[in-house]
């Protein structure tokens, strides 16, 4: 009986928890700007998902965490959490009745309120708002009573379905150069988000193509081809991979090429602190003051502007400013490599923020021009062609990116890479074992500031012109998120970090406004519950994994050297 | 002995004392020649000393959370600017509320006080939030995990606020009862600039005396010195962790109150600046040191107000006092290439990071 009890109480526990998440969402106004975000169109908004996702996260939670598994209970255990999650929303709904909280919360607006209750009159909508959160519940306890095999096809279709249609207006953009192919996809699509045939045909067709796919073992299958052949495969995939990223400027049409080529110099900054922080585990929070000595550099040594000191080509001024950007990251580093990491970050912190602090300053304005920056900074140039436009400097970015990933990848495992992981790890002992600490330390920090350096002059040839309010602390903090959320010293997993975390909120103008909140909503998110990033690094997760319960023998097979093979 | 005195010293240590050197002569030159300028009266001197110890009192109620939090868990509190920024937030729609029905103007110190204390409770509870769901599950970790969270959540609390409250400024209602100033010795002094002294000397008499004096306190202490002793003694660390984040909370909440007092707005990105400084005046007083903690926000709130001035002017740099963020951070820097335990610090094993 007791047993019985808990598993209630921590039901209703979880429960309140999800509720707040849904309340908090709503009140810090996400639920609103995702209002006429329709992502089936006449069905479902992305607002709706957003007030009933935090019920079923947590009903599943519940469900997963319950002590009993028999289906009724678990049944019920779903229908409670997610009933309370409602009450919660409902709670708040009728406080606001009787004190009108807007005067202090400025986005419980009678917009949310409707939004909450679905468009009904109060009473019903409320009614209606509890029996959405209750079944809401109960899905989450059937999802997780299905076979798995099942759930990951129908939680896959789902996903989908979702993205495509939060993704319209993307979509949309890239398939109208496609000829008679748009007019499938245009069918699929209805004015926002997408048809409900649509929806449904896609959900079909993604759940069934994931049912079957996950009957085989591609693992076996892989292995059964010849090496040959193999190969073949590998080459064709990167092959294709690097035709599309090649034309990709020309699929995406002017406007997403700007968010590619802000995607780009994220990335190729990530790919810098990935080796300071996930690499050598320095938590460098300054991070954007070599990106602003990049593009300051840049922009005084080319503008034509009066300000400028030598008025040199891009290509003469690209190696110089590269060269400050370091000879900063060393003056720097000198000193402070002796420090503790937590010390490191709040003086990287204080460094960031001396620089803006200075650029602004009138001290510094006849050179840097102060708070009006430094306009007309000089273009890239080969022969007679000028890369101008967006379309065209994202092949300088790329050249940028694939330079950066080259030296990072080689990097990882030669010897100075390791010396970085054993700094890591333990100090003390690398030293014992003979690693010069401040030599290594500070060839870290120099790669990151040569890396963070490029992102700056490439971001200032891409403005055309630089502004102290670039360079604000929140840039070191996207790249820190970035390649956190991607997984600390992983390098695919800086694009993936720079894709989502990037690319997303730009590509959806509503999420602009909650970008930092969901950034650091993710930070602690991940930190908590996964640590290791999206996609991890092998040793990175062995070692964060490895202090509770310790490597489990089918995860890791062989030793860490099986990573040095890709 | 030349031959050992060779051997230990790196180009680092020489690059590192060289830069000292030069920054050094620099804080000399500039005074000389500011003082050869006579730009200033003794009475302007004596006002940006006033406005240095208000600030400093400031300073130093937030670095009280810096300071007790990383002796206990020996990590910090990224996210503690934002506890400084949450009380009185919160708070200014209480003293709005007060100041719009009169009862502000009639009972100055009573409305003050419930002022102090709603601010005081939201930081406190922002800090047991943060303490709960951030570090406790947290505290095995490798050091940089919870470092990240903090930042995470200091991120966080910013923008949730600014999504509750909106990205404008709230202005603090003016308290007519402060307005005035008064005289002691030819020095003005503002009577808000008195009562954020008074006010931070009261709070940090009362700290210290929580610290030093009750069974809790001596608890604090027994945890921060050793955790697994402690807990054999039977003391709940638990509870004194909850407890430390509470007290270091209150605290913040109450400066932010002082703050408003020398600076009526609040705003959601306000707890950034002075968070970064209490950090470094916890530092330079030396970091896990409560009395450590109230002299270095005193010297860095002395350096900010009258360093500027004393320092710049005199080395040909215009509008100097736009550089006095810039102070406070070579300050930290300076400090903790040189001295990395603080002025009252004692020397602390250097644990890895």
């Amino acid at each position: 009986m007791n047993i019985e009890s808990s598993i209630w109480k921590k039901a209703i526990q979880t429960g309140l928890i999800g509720g707040v998440i849904s309340l908090l969402l709503g009140v810090v106004g996400m639920v609103a700007a995702f209002e006429n975000t329709y992502l089936i169109s006449g069905v479902i908004t992305m607002g709706q998902i957003l007030i009933l996702a935090p019920f079923l996260f947590e009903s599943y939670s519940a469900i997963r965490h319950a002590s009993s598994k028999q289906p009724l209970n678990l049944l019920v255990v779903g229908g409670l959490t997610g009933l309370m999650g409602g009450v919660v929303l409902a709670a708040f709904i009728g406080f606001n009745q009787l004190l009108n909280v807007r005067s202090v919360l400025i986005n419980v607006s009678p917009d949310l309120i409707t939004q909450w209750t679905f468009n009904l009159p109060l009473l019903a909508g409320v009614l209606v708002l509890l029996v959405a959160a209750l079944i809401t519940g109960m899905i989450a306890a059937g999802i997780y009573l299905l076979p798995s095999r099942i759930r990951g096809a129908l939680s896959m279709a789902v996903l989908v379905v979702l993205a495509l249609g939060l993704f319209r207006d993307l979509i949309i953009t890239v398939i109208l150069h496609w000829g008679f192919v748009q007019y499938i996809f245009l069918w699929i699509f209805a004015q926002v988000g997408m048809t409900i045939p649509g929806a449904l045909v896609v959900f079909v067709l993604v759940g069934g193509l994931v049912y079957w796919r996950s009957g085989i073992d591609q693992k076996a299958i892989n292995l059964r081809r010849s090496p040959k052949r193999q190969r073949i495969i590998r080459w064709g995939t990167i092959g294709v991979l690097a035709v599309i990223v090649l034309l990709l400027p020309q699929i995406m049409g002017m406007y997403f090429s700007e968010i590619l080529d802000d995607v780009g110099i994220y990335v190729l900054m990530g790919l810098g602190l990935n080796i300071v922080v996930g690499f050598a585990g320095l938590l460098d929070l300054g991070y954007v003051a070599f990106y602003a000595i990049g593009a300051y550099t840049l922009g005084v040594l080319t503008t034509s502007e009066a300000v400028g000191l030598l008025h040199l080509s891009f290509w003469a001024a690209l190696p110089l400013a590269l060269v400050v950007a370091v000879f900063a990251g060393v003056v720097l580093g000198l000193p402070i490599l002796r420090l503790r990491g937590d010390y490191l970050a709040i003086v990287t912190l204080g460094f960031g923020e001396i620089i803006r602090i200075l650029v602004l300053s009138d001290w510094f304005k006849p050179l840097l021009g102060g708070s009006e920056g430094i306009q007309r900074i000089g273009q890239p140039t080969i022969g007679t062609f000028v890369f101008s436009n967006q379309q065209q400097l994202f092949y300088i970015i790329l050249a940028g990116i694939i330079v950066a990933g080259f030296i990072a990848t080689r990097l990882k495992d030669s010897h100075l890479g390791r010396s970085w992981m054993a700094l890591r790890e333990d100090e003390d002992v690398a030293e014992a074992m003979g690693i010069n600490k401040v030599i290594t330390k500070l060839l870290a920090f120099g790669t990151g500031a040569l890396f963070s350096g490029l992102g700056g002059v490439l971001f200032a040839t891409k403005v055309g012109s630089v502004y102290p309010q670039s360079f604000s602390f929140i840039v070191s903090i996207n790249i820190l998120s970035l390649i956190i959320i991607g997984g600390l010293g992983s390098i695919p997993g800086v694009f993936v970090g720079g894709l989502v975390l990037v690319g997303l909120p730009l590509v959806l103008s509503q999420f602009a406004d909650f970008v930092y909140l969901i950034y650091g909503a993710s930070l602690i998110f991940m930190m908590l519950s996964r640590p290791e990033g999206l996609w991890p690094e092998a040793r990175r997760k062995l070692e964060l994994r490895g202090e509770e319960s310790g490597p489990s023998p089918q995860e890791n097979p062989k030793p860490a050297t099986s990573d040095a093979g890709h | 002995m030349l031959r050992t005195w060779r051997q230990r010293v790196t180009l680092t240590d020489v690059f590192i004392w060289l830069i000292g050197l030069a920054i050094a002569a620099a804080v000399v030159w500039g005074t000389i020649k500011t003082l050869e300028l006579h730009l200033y009266t003794g009475s302007g001197w004596a006002d940006l000393t006033i406005r240095g110890l208000a600030l400093g009192g400031v300073y130093a109620l937030i670095a009280m959370g810096y300071t007790m939090v990383y002796g206990i868990l020996k990590m910090i509190n990224f996210a503690h600017s934002e506890v400084f920024m949450s009380g009185p937030f919160a708070a200014v729609f209480v003293a709005l509320g007060l100041s719009k029905s009169g009862f502000l103007d009639r009972q100055p110190v009573l409305g003050l006080a419930i002022i102090a204390v709603v601010a005081m409770g939201v930081s406190a509870g922002i800090a047991l939030l943060l303490e709960r769901i951030c570090y406790r599950p947290l505290r095995t970790a490798p050091r940089l995990v919870p470092l990240i969270t903090a930042i995470g959540a200091s991120f966080f609390l910013q923008y949730t606020f600014r999504g509750l409250f909106g990205s404008g400024s709230f202005g603090y209602p003016a308290i007519k009862a402060l307005s005035g100033s008064f005289t002691i010795a030819g020095i003005q002094i503002f009577n808000t600039q008195a009562v954020v002294i008074g006010g931070a000397v009261v709070m940090m008499l009362i700290l210290f005396g929580i610290v030093q004096w009750t069974k809790i306190g001596k608890a604090m202490r027994a945890v921060s010195e050793d955790k697994e002793a402690a807990e054999l003694m039977g003391i709940n660390v638990d509870q004194i962790i909850v407890f430390t984040f509470f007290l270091g909370g209150a605290s913040a909440g109450a400066a932010g109150v002082l703050y408003t007092l020398l600076f009526p707005v609040v705003n959601f990105y306000m707890g950034f600046i002075p968070g970064i400084k209490a950090f470094t005046a916890a530092v330079l007083g030396g970091i896990g040191n409560v009395p450590g903690a109230f002299l270095g926000a005193i010297i860095l709130g002395l350096l900010e107000s009258v360093g500027p001035n004393l320092f710049l002017t005199g080395l040909g740099i215009p509008s100097p006092s736009q550089l006095k963020d810039a102070i406070a951070f070579i300050v930290l820097v300076l400090i903790l290439i040189f001295r990395p335990t603080g002025i009252l610090g004692e020397r602390i094993s250097r644990d890895k990071a």
